[in-house]
């Protein structure tokens, strides 16, 4: 069956026809500047009708459960704002591709969206090494880089990366603000850490040791997010006497961390990171452990939890945002079988962000004008700490409030604390109190 | 010591789990000489039709028998629509369809169901056992899983060893021109061959669901530990897989207990290679033979 | 006259090498040819001339994908020498890759060496670790070659995480490129990276190409076909298969560095299992033991799912389920090639060709016969 080992004329000939293909079916557009009255395409994706953004998200795949939610939750805001005016009367048209969380076809499909579909700004990329690896490019072609969905401190760089915006709390300043409360509220205490060894898991456990004594800390312990076997991890946390576990962790790893304890017979109070506590997920995950199915099981072994959250909590029904985005949920998202959880809280509060952002860029925006408009800050919005946006700082939210989950449903138990990214910087508590979404859920300009 | 017990516990019972997945490899490998990598892909479609049968009735049990019946036939079908026609062209053509088949079994398991976890009964109790004031670090569930795992094994063996069916089987197994001439309707030895791998596959799938939840990708880490299990048993050796299983599973959960997650996979790396440095065709094969 | 090939071997790849017919040897092999390497050379040079135009008139993101094609396709035909010539099998070849990748980043970020130089470093330090990869299994046959080198896929990468201060852990490295000053300012960075890669890819295949034409190729068929009989013969079977180990991870180093030049990255998760199973779906798909059906097979991988997600996002599927759509399509794609094409999509061409072929001079014949 094997056939010609003669010449390398015909892999040649191939490589040559396949470039052929290619060329027959390439195209490239131009673009045109200019500002004044009326609507033009101000810059590249930019229309008098529309604005086209892209993202890459892992719509499948092994980081597709849970995130796959973000990007349509996103849109549902963005559909929302374009049934309602739009921004300036352009509609936003919002392509993302699937990237499978590898990156290398994230490189794929960010050459293509950016080199081919011509799209004016990536907004939301998600991942770490995934987004790392289109960031320079990104940059180099100087497209505004919108609130990357990654805590990595790698966005706020603008230096090497001056078009990239971080967005979400980023993990250093999530594990500081953790490890404050834990210092005041567990003084000494037996204290076991459980993350992902990367670098979600890392930066979370360097805020953390930041904040809490060294003499506290009895056991480190990770786990790499392919292998679900993580019982021996447990049992060595329970094994040196720790009595409160703090877990950096995916949804799915916090709801294995409970059930391996359950199996070892260890209660330990347990702290989780924004990232791995979404209520509604975690309760989920572990509906089918109870005998005869019992109503509200998943909730009774989340309850007691302790995390943190840098937006409003779902179950908060007087919040101004939540019924906001309850709305948009209910005629956008609920028709589409998506459960209303954390991440679709996440997508639709980014893209309100990013709307805040493009309204504040201009009639006929350039794509500097978007990433001038950040670089001056932006309002706090749905976000319950201020934002760190400058020129010179391009991380995202700067606080969150530290919260227990009762009844599946975050109940705050603090104010707001912020911090900054840096080992010595305090953890502070920041009283202003949040402003109320706008009655028309658009932000104005 | 109490730490080591519970590693060692914590080991075997993920061990039956890649043993499970292990039997169901050798049973297609000595019927067809294929390695099937969609086989952890069917045990997961397996698992989502428990999972529709159980969320309708309420009945666990019901999920089970369905999901087990459903390996079989899906084994079976899988035979004979995509591995026949590919039985006679170079071995590795019967190696990039069931890749085929893996991707598209994911992917579908993606339409019909969604990629979101969906949350897996157990068949009893995942609470910790324990003597006295000692948990021992396993639970109703794991016991359940190791029993479930052996008296299939046992099943298997035992169905190979002493009926006509397993005679035919082997038969088949060792020579299929020569058993096809001794009478044996080969065809339907290769189908059942696949049917039972089948059925080893939904079992795992039922058995290790729990503990990854259901997603497409649920089975894909599971399914390089049982294929590796597999190859550190023998490929030719039911024992031999149900063997590698528990010494792959223990090592694994030195390595994560003593030396931390990240090490995981190069201690299984290198497990695998000590082995095959030693006996170059698994520890339960039988003596390498040649052939000419 | 109806001809018909030898049935011993299958119509050879050679039917497809029209331009060098056209040239001149179609009739009889005693004419004097040039030497086996120019002839190779020379080919690849018209080629690499081919190839610059066309770039040039590709948009930057074909571009861009032709490059990515190219580091495939070095990859790829790597493995098909492996599987196709010495009978060995890998479906661990993206950890060497991993290896290209990686030694790469390290020298560019490190010592900013020249680029070809990282690429030939790197392919050095992928073939050394092929050949201790390869000594380790020199006695592994069939599966248990196959599950040693999938293991090896999957740890591979861990190493990365475990030794995170020099590979970056799970961020990686960055692997930027840019277009060298001679090229001016204004050279599109994704043809350059078309032109490199290309370039580095048409190298690669004449030298493979050499190479199993040479005595070592002669040996590994034999090898392939009967290993005992070519024990016999006196052949020394370890070597040969560890030297097609060395071979084919060399080419995946190569084919790894570029991808990297790619993606502007290198991180443990591009290297991850799949990796390796989608150069052994290209190698198979394309054709073993053929360079061009390596081209094949890699325009497959690089071309159809990108082609696939594409139809379905013009469709509007990109929300809910209906995202795992082209992942259905892509599995059904490759069933159905191997069922309709068992010898691959470059046996399947030539019987095309083949059965073309045969028609005409049938025709003929009956005429001359009424």
């Amino acid at each position: 069956m094997i056939g010609s080992h003669r010449t390398p004329l015909a892999a040649v000939a191939g490589l040559a026809v396949a470039s052929m293909l290619l060329a027959a079916c390439s195209s490239s557009t131009s673009s045109s500047g200019g500002k004044g009255g009326a609507l033009t395409a101000s810059a590249p994706g930019i229309t008098a009708k529309t604005i086209t953004i892209g993202s890459h998200q892992p719509l499948t795949g092994i980081a597709a459960p849970g995130y796959d939610e973000i990007a349509p939750s996103s849109n549902a805001y963005f559909q929302y704002v374009n049934a309602h005016g739009g921004i300036y009367g352009r509609k936003i048209v919002y392509k993302y591709l699937n990237d499978q969380y590898n990156p290398s076809i994230t490189s794929t499909v960010v050459h293509q969206l950016i080199l081919q579909d011509n799209v004016y700004a990536i907004f939301n990329g998600l991942g770490t090494p995934t987004h790392l690896a289109v960031a320079q490019f990104i940059n180099a072609e100087h497209l505004p880089d919108m609130f990357v969905a990654s805590g990595c401190e790698c966005w706020n760089d603008p230096a090497k990366y001056p078009d990239t915006f971080g967005w979400q709390l980023d993990y250093i300043r999530e594990g500081k603000i953790l490890g404050s409360y834990i210092e005041q509220h567990f003084k000494g205490e037996k204290i076991g850490f459980f993350f992902q060894d990367d670098e979600f898991g890392q930066d979370g456990v360097k805020g953390l040791s930041d904040e809490i004594p060294k003499s506290q800390i009895v056991s480190e312990q990770s786990y790499d997010p392919t292998n679900i076997k993580i019982a021996p991890q447990v049992a060595a946390l329970k094994a040196s006497g720790a009595k409160v576990v703090v877990s950096f962790s995916v949804p799915a790893f916090t709801a294995l961390l409970k059930l391996n304890m359950l199996g070892l017979k260890y209660s330990p109070q347990l702290v989780v990171s924004d990232v791995g506590s979404d209520p509604i997920t975690l309760a989920g995950l572990l509906a089918s452990f109870a005998k005869n199915k019992t109503a509200g099981f998943g909730n009774s072994l989340t309850q007691g939890i302790i995390t943190d959250g840098y937006l409003p909590s779902l179950g908060d029904a007087s919040n101004s945002w939540i019924s906001l985005f309850t709305k948009i949920y209910d005629q956008y998202l609920k028709p589409k079988n998506i459960p209303f959880d954390g991440n679709v809280l996440y997508g639709l509060s980014v893209g309100y962000t990013f709307v805040q952002a493009m309204l504040k860029a201009g009639r006929n925006p350039t794509r500097q004008d978007l990433i001038n408009a950040v670089n001056s800050g932006l309002p706090q919005g749905v976000a319950v700490a201020p934002f760190a946006y400058s020129s010179s700082d391009h991380n995202g939210i700067t606080g969150a409030y530290i919260a227990t989950i009762k009844n599946g449903a975050l109940v705050a138990d603090t104010g707001v604390f912020v911090t900054d990214d840096s080992a010595t910087g305090a953890v502070t508590t920041y009283t202003t109190p949040q402003p109320a979404a706008p009655a028309s859920g658009i932000p104005s300009p | 010591m109490v730490e080591f017990l519970e590693f060692t516990l914590e080991g075997l019972s993920a061990g039956m789990i890649y043993a499970a997945i292990a039997l169901s490899l050798v049973l297609i490998w000595r019927g067809t000489r294929v390695l099937n990598y969609a086989q952890g892909a069917l045990a997961m479609f397996t698992s989502y039709i428990a999972l529709e049968v159980i969320d309708r009735t309420g009945s666990y049990w019901l999920g089970f028998v369905v999901a087990i019946a459903a390996g079989l036939v899906i084994g079976a079908v899988v035979e004979r629509t995509v591995i026949r026609p590919v039985a006679n062209k170079p071995p590795l053509n019967a190696v990039i369809v069931t890749i085929g088949l893996l991707i598209g079994v994911e992917g579908l398991a993606g339409v019909l169901f969604t990629s979101n976890n969906r949350s897996f009964p157990p068949a009893f109790s995942i609470t910790g056992l324990s003597i006295g004031s000692v948990a021992l670090g396993i639970t109703r569930n794991d016991i359940f899983t190791a029993v479930a795992v052996l008296a299939a094994a046992g099943l298997i063996a035992v169905v190979f060893q002493y009926t006509s069916v397993g005679l035919r089987l082997r038969a088949t197994a060792f020579n299929a021109r020569v058993a096809r001439l001794l009478g044996v309707r080969v065809g339907r030895m290769l189908t059942l061959g696949w049917a039972l791998a089948g059925l080893l596959g939904a079992l795992a799938g039922m058995l290790v669901t729990p503990s990854t939840f259901l997603n497409p990708n649920s089975m894909d880490g599971i399914f390089v530990l049982g294929f590796t299990a597999a190859v550190i048993g023998g490929l030719e050796s039911p024992v031999g897989a149900v063997a590698g299983g528990l010494i792959l599973g223990v090592v694994l959960s030195y390595a994560a207990g003593y030396l931390g997650g990240e090490v995981v996979n190069l201690f299984g790396l290198a497990a695998l290679m000590l082995v095959l440095m030693l006996r170059p065709s698994g520890l339960f094969s039988a003596a390498p033979a040649r052939r000419v | 006259m109806a001809t018909t090939p030898a049935p011993e071997r299958p119509p050879a790849g050679d039917t497809v090498s029209l331009p060098l017919r056209a040239a001149g040897s179609a009739e009889g092999r005693p004419r004097r040819r040039p030497p086996t390497l120019v002839r190779h050379l020379g080919v690849a040079v018209l080629f690499a001339v081919l190839l610059m135009l066309a770039s040039a008139k590709l948009s930057a993101y074909r571009d861009y994908q032709l490059a990515e094609l190219a580091a495939f396709v070095v990859a790829v035909a790597g493995l098909t020498v492996l599987i196709g010539l010495s009978g060995q099998i890998s479906i661990g070849n993206g950890a060497f890759m991993a290896v290209g990748g990686y030694t790469g980043a390290l020298l560019f970020l490190h010592l900013q060496w020249p680029l070809v130089a990282i690429v030939l470093a790197a392919t050095a330090a992928a073939a050394v670790s092929g050949a201790v990869f390869g000594f380790a299994a020199a006695r592994l046959r069939g599966p248990y070659l196959a599950g040693a080198t999938l293991m090896l896929a999957v740890a591979l990468p861990s190493l990365a995480t475990r030794f995170q201060s020099v590979f970056g852990g799970d961020q990686g490295l960055g692997f930027y490129v840019n277009v060298p000053g001679f090229l001016g300012v204004n050279f599109s960075l994704s043809e350059w990276q078309a032109w490199f890669n290309c370039g580095i890819a048409l190298i690669a295949l004449v030298l493979l190409a050499n190479l199993i034409r040479s005595r070592v190729g002669r040996n590994w068929r034999a090898l392939r076909d009967d290993e005992v009989a070519a024990s016999l013969s006196g052949l020394n079977v370890a070597r040969l298969q560890v030297v097609a180990f060395v071979v084919s991870a060399a080419c995946a180093g190569a084919g790894g560095v570029l991808l990297a030049v790619v993606d502007g990255t290198v991180s443990a998760s591009v290297f991850a299992l799949g990796l390796s199973i989608q150069l052994l779906t290209a190698a198979v798909l394309g054709g073993l033991g053929t360079l061009t059906g390596a081209v094949w097979g890699s325009a497959l991988l690089v071309l159809v799912p990108t082609y696939l997600e594409n139809v379905a996002q013009s469709h509007g599927m990109t929300q809910g389920t209906s995202s795992s759509v082209p992942i259905v399509a892509y599995g059904v794609v490759l069933i159905a090639v191997m069922l309709l094409f068992p010898s691959g999509i470059q046996g399947g061409l030539l019987r095309l060709i083949a059965l073309g072929r045969r028609r005409p001079a049938r025709n003929q014949q009956e005429k001359g016969s009424s």
